[in-house]
């Protein structure tokens, strides 16, 4: 059957971005990060359960350049999923949908995303540094 | 409810539409985001106060009854999640029936499975150490 020459609402290209749309598919993104994330967390447990070695080669990748890197993504995804996510909770509850607070909301889910993130980050390095 | 309704008495009272499951999957969605919010806040701080830590730090950690529960609760609800997500996105974006199936099943076998593995690790640390 041919398709029906309907008309067709404009290309994800042809819009212009905005904070509603963005941050939509970013908790999306995020999201399916995680899950990818979920493997490094999964093989840090196992690799603990499986004793000093395998532990100790696992520490060492979550340590390296790239491992931190990963964990930095990790924890950036984690924080903007989570303040993201009470947005959506909020919604869900029947709150804050008139445009101005969205517009609010979704600023202060990335500002407390990357504040916390940062946060964690520093007691990290704090952590490190008080075991050396 | 008008007389020209075609649906039975029985699908209005069980209330659960064409899909058949109703708002299961929603509700169980927002349950166990609910629990995550805590659960994930206590993991992110737990973890970076072990940055760098030896086996035998960690081992201490989740000697810890409470640490240990809290630990599989994450791990399982943070899957579960998971699993619920990861199928909307399939829904949404895969749609040749084959491949749409295929990654349902599979979502649901490597959730299962990861999250088990991981939660099972967190029992050995906890009770082998």
């Amino acid at each position: 059957m041919p398709a029906a020459k309907r008309p067709l609402s404009p290309h994800l290209q042809i819009y212009r971005p905005q904070i509603t749309s963005v941050l939509s598919i970013l908790h999306r993104v995020t999201g399916v990060g995680l899950g990818l994330g979920t493997l490094l967390l999964a093989w840090w447990l196992i690799a603990a359960a499986a004793g000093p070695g395998p532990f100790a080669t696992a520490q060492a990748f979550v340590g390296s350049w790239l491992g931190r890197l990963l964990l930095f993504g990790f924890t950036g995804a984690l924080f903007y999923h989570l303040f993201n996510g009470i947005r959506h909770l909020a919604w869900d509850a029947g709150y804050g949908f008139d445009l101005p607070s969205v517009t609010r909301s979704g600023w202060a889910a990335v500002i407390a995303a990357a504040a916390v993130t940062l946060a964690v980050w520093v007691l990290g390095y704090a952590t490190m540094g008080l075991g050396e | 409810m008008s007389e020209h309704s075609l649906r039975t008495a029985l699908g209005r009272v069980s209330g659960l539409g064409s899909a058949k499951d109703g708002t299961q999957h929603w509700w169980q969605q927002r349950l166990s985001a609910l629990a995550l919010l805590p659960l994930a806040v206590w993991f992110a701080l737990s973890v970076a106060g072990l940055a760098g830590a030896e086996h035998a730090q960690v081992k201490a950690w989740v000697a810890s009854p409470v640490v240990a529960v809290l630990l599989l609760l994450f791990v399982l609800s943070g899957f579960y999640h998971l699993r619920l997500g990861l199928q909307v996105v399939i829904e949404d974006y895969v749609h040749a029936p084959g491949a749409k199936l295929a990654l349902l099943v599979l979502n649901v076998f490597a959730c299962a499975g990861v999250g088990l593995a991981a939660a099972v690790a967190v029992l050995s640390l906890h009770f082998r150490g």
